[in-house]
């Protein structure tokens, strides 16, 4: 309890109040004003109603119209070093237990002569047995045994093209952005976790301080002034890739050309927008 | 660490696993509060249809339970929505789902459909015993007379026409309670049928296997309580009824083994991605809830000793111990349905690589006395209803002049 409520803030990042700029805000503040004002009611409702993003967008050269933003993991640089997950942890807030992560890093062990490969996560017990708070490490469990193939494989919200999560949610809390993210609109959320259920890919969590759904935002509030989402500002390799797909010299739209990208779980239907390299069949 | 994960004990319950989960998992997001939801729309959608088959179908034999029936649905179904109340991480925010109801969300349209239902409910009950309320807000000499008084609305006239004029709008509301009371159970099944990311739920059988098994603990949940009821009030149990409540519970559940059946078997057989998982699970802690409790012992076992009391005309007390015993095992048996597609949806991982093993705690927002609490407060309702609404007489003037000559 304690190392969950002195995170730095516990409320989400100002990003997190696009949500302001959705459809449904616009109009409730547009008949706000309306009937606080009844002369205007003809002229307020449609002028607030067309005014886009800037208004209450925290930052206010920022244009989500102008942006597409996507993510690429490539599984052949990363080292399973972690940082991404406490940079992530630390950045936004999330509690710091063996339960909550808007991204996390899988490791695949293919022993000798094995058919299928033994999985774990940073969360498992044994490796929390060997993290720090701050500095979450993988244990070396395999050091006496005979490896033939391993690797890593970080995972967070694939902000999908079509999110089962938005399709899902009853009130509308979760949304897609004009620019591509998927995100929570943490004064609106009445907390069903039914979109915890529906993400096929297990990114979304219950945030039990706030008692609403929670997932990875891509660090909005640093997106929107052109920065870099923590996980992949922390990367020492190069792993995480993020960047506007509208720009073609962006390094996701380099990420894009120069590879053969996959996505996980296909099959769902979610087109998802976070592209793979390097990653094996066994990945889901 | 140790201390962080000992505190964070303290609000949410970790659940451990086997094999490869994501890590999220470990936190099961719907507990033992979302097995009495679909459990309670259940018993509603089957007290109403029973209350239907009178009401519509002209069943003679339903008559002694058909008003009961209604009163009953109305008090399980007025704690459905405290359920969902009661797991939501906001629940004053539960209107932020009406005001702006999400249109691709199958769980948005809940409370336009509870609520329109809740409302039938309670006309269809006013209509059926109008002529009682009247009766009652002018001979009553108890305290409940004002409340009589202002359940008339102002309207004391009795006569053909009012009654012809009640007659046809109970028989309206009844026949528009049939899509409205199935539609609210089978819409409960499509909430979990409906999702792509559990194999487990992930079926288009999961509304019809939801709508049957309702009815079939509708059944079971009448028959228990009107043999309770009349065991108190020391009146004789109407046989006739009862072999026709036996008779409907027997075909609705051979009907509900055999849905239940084939999307299980399907599961298995189509074997896709993770049928490993599945069959260890299945084989696993799946196997006592699953085919002993919901399966063997809930379902195939009613079904032949409701089989041998049909060959055998079963009569009597035989006849009254048998159903008891048959509707019991089958309300066991829909909870348990209710637990294995609920929970269980949750305990094979996302990762189809790993299984969780949820056990439900017995204090706390979603421990078992919560449970307990919510499946126990309809019959609290029940009571204090009946004793406004008698549904166990004719009407409230017959029932009075009965008692006057009898004295």
């Amino acid at each position: 309890m304690n190392k969950m409520s002195d995170t730095p803030d516990n409320t989400l990042p100002e990003g997190q109040d696009a949500g302001d700029t959705s459809g449904r805000r616009r109009f409730l503040a547009g008949a706000g004003a309306a009937c606080a004002s009844a002369a205007l009611i003809s002229v307020l409702g449609p002028a607030v109603a067309k005014d886009g993003p800037s208004g209450s967008f925290p930052t206010a050269d920022f244009d989500w119209e102008k942006h597409n933003w996507g993510y690429g993991i490539d599984a052949n640089k990363c080292i399973g070093c972690l940082r991404c997950v406490d940079a992530c942890k630390n950045e936004n807030g999330v509690a710091k237990d063996a339960n909550h992560f808007r991204t996390w890093v899988e490791r695949y062990v293919y022993l000798e002569g094995a058919k299928r490969p033994l999985i774990d996560s940073q969360s498992h017990p044994d490796n929390i047995a060997v993290s720090a708070p701050n500095a979450s490490r993988f244990d070396d469990r395999y050091k006496n045994e005979k490896v033939e193939k391993a690797f890593f494989v970080p995972k967070m919200c694939n902000h999908c093209e079509n999110p089962s999560c938005v399709q899902v949610c009853p009130t509308g809390a979760t949304f897609k952005t004009k620019d591509g993210a998927v995100l929570v609109d943490k004064e609106y959320c009445i907390g069903c976790q039914y979109c915890v259920q529906a993400c096929p890919y297990g990114a979304r969590y219950f945030n039990e301080i706030e008692r609403r759904a929670d997932k990875c935002t891509w660090c909005y509030h640093r997106i929107s002034k052109g920065m870099n989402p923590a996980c992949v500002e922390i990367c020492p390799v190069g792993a995480r890739v993020f960047g506007d797909m509208n720009d073609k010299n962006s390094p996701i739209s380099q990420f894009l050309k120069d590879n053969r990208v996959l996505s996980l779980k296909p099959e769902m239907g979610n087109r998802p927008t976070c592209y793979y390299i390097g990653i094996d069949k066994e990945v889901s | 660490m140790e201390a962080v994960h000992a505190a964070a004990e303290a609000i949410y319950h970790v659940t451990p696993y086997t094999g490869y989960v994501y890590p999220n998992e470990t936190v099961v997001p719907w507990s033992i509060l979302i097995v009495i939801y679909p459990y309670l729309t259940g018993l509603v959608a089957g007290a109403f249809t029973v209350s239907s088959l009178f009401h519509v179908f002209g069943i003679e034999r339903f008559r002694p339970v058909a008003r009961f029936a209604l009163i009953a649905a109305l008090c399980f179904m007025v704690v459905v929505p405290v359920t969902l109340l009661s797991h939501l991480g906001h629940p004053e925010r539960a209107f932020n789902a009406m005001i702006t109801p999400h249109t691709t969300s199958a769980m948005a349209i809940f409370g336009y459909v509870a609520g329109f239902y809740v409302i039938l409910l309670m006309l269809e009950i006013w209509f059926m015993f109008r002529e009682d309320i009247v009766y009652n807000a002018q001979n009553d000499r108890s305290w409940k007379r004002p409340i009589y008084r202002l359940m008339t609305l102002g309207s004391y006239e009795i006569n053909d026409k009012t009654r012809h004029y009640d007659h046809k709008w109970l028989l309206t509301l009844a026949i528009i309670g049939i899509p409205a009371s199935h539609g609210l159970h089978g819409y409960v099944g499509f909430v979990f049928g409906s999702l792509k990311s559990r194999d487990w739920w992930s079926s288009d059988l999961m509304p019809a296997i939801f709508l049957f098994s309702a009815i079939v603990s509708g059944v079971s949940v009448l028959i228990i309580l009107y043999m309770i009821v009349s065991l108190v009030r020391r009146v004789k149990i109407d046989e006739d009824c009862i072999k026709g409540m036996v008779l409907a519970l027997w075909g609705f559940l051979m009907f509900t083994v055999l849905l239940e059946g084939v999307e299980f078997f399907a599961l298995m057989y189509r074997a896709r991605e993770g049928i490993d998982i599945i069959r260890e699970y299945k084989s696993g802690p799946l196997f006592w809830r699953f085919a002993i409790m919901q399966i063997g012992i809930g379902a195939v076992l009613p079904v032949i000793i409701m089989s041998l009391m049909v060959y055998f005309k079963t009569s009597g007390r035989k006849l009254m111990v048998g159903a008891f015993i048959c509707a019991a095992l089958v309300l066991t048996s829909v909870i348990f349905m209710r637990y294995n597609v609920v929970i269980g949806g949750q305990e094979i991982s996302k990762t189809m690589k790993g299984l969780l093993s949820y056990e439900v705690p017995f204090f706390g927002q979603e421990g078992w006395m919560a449970a307990i609490i919510l499946l126990s407060t309809p019959l609290v309702f029940m009571y204090v209803l009946t004793r406004f609404f008698n549904p166990w007489i004719e009407s409230a003037k017959s029932h009075a002049e009965a008692l006057a000559h009898a004295k």
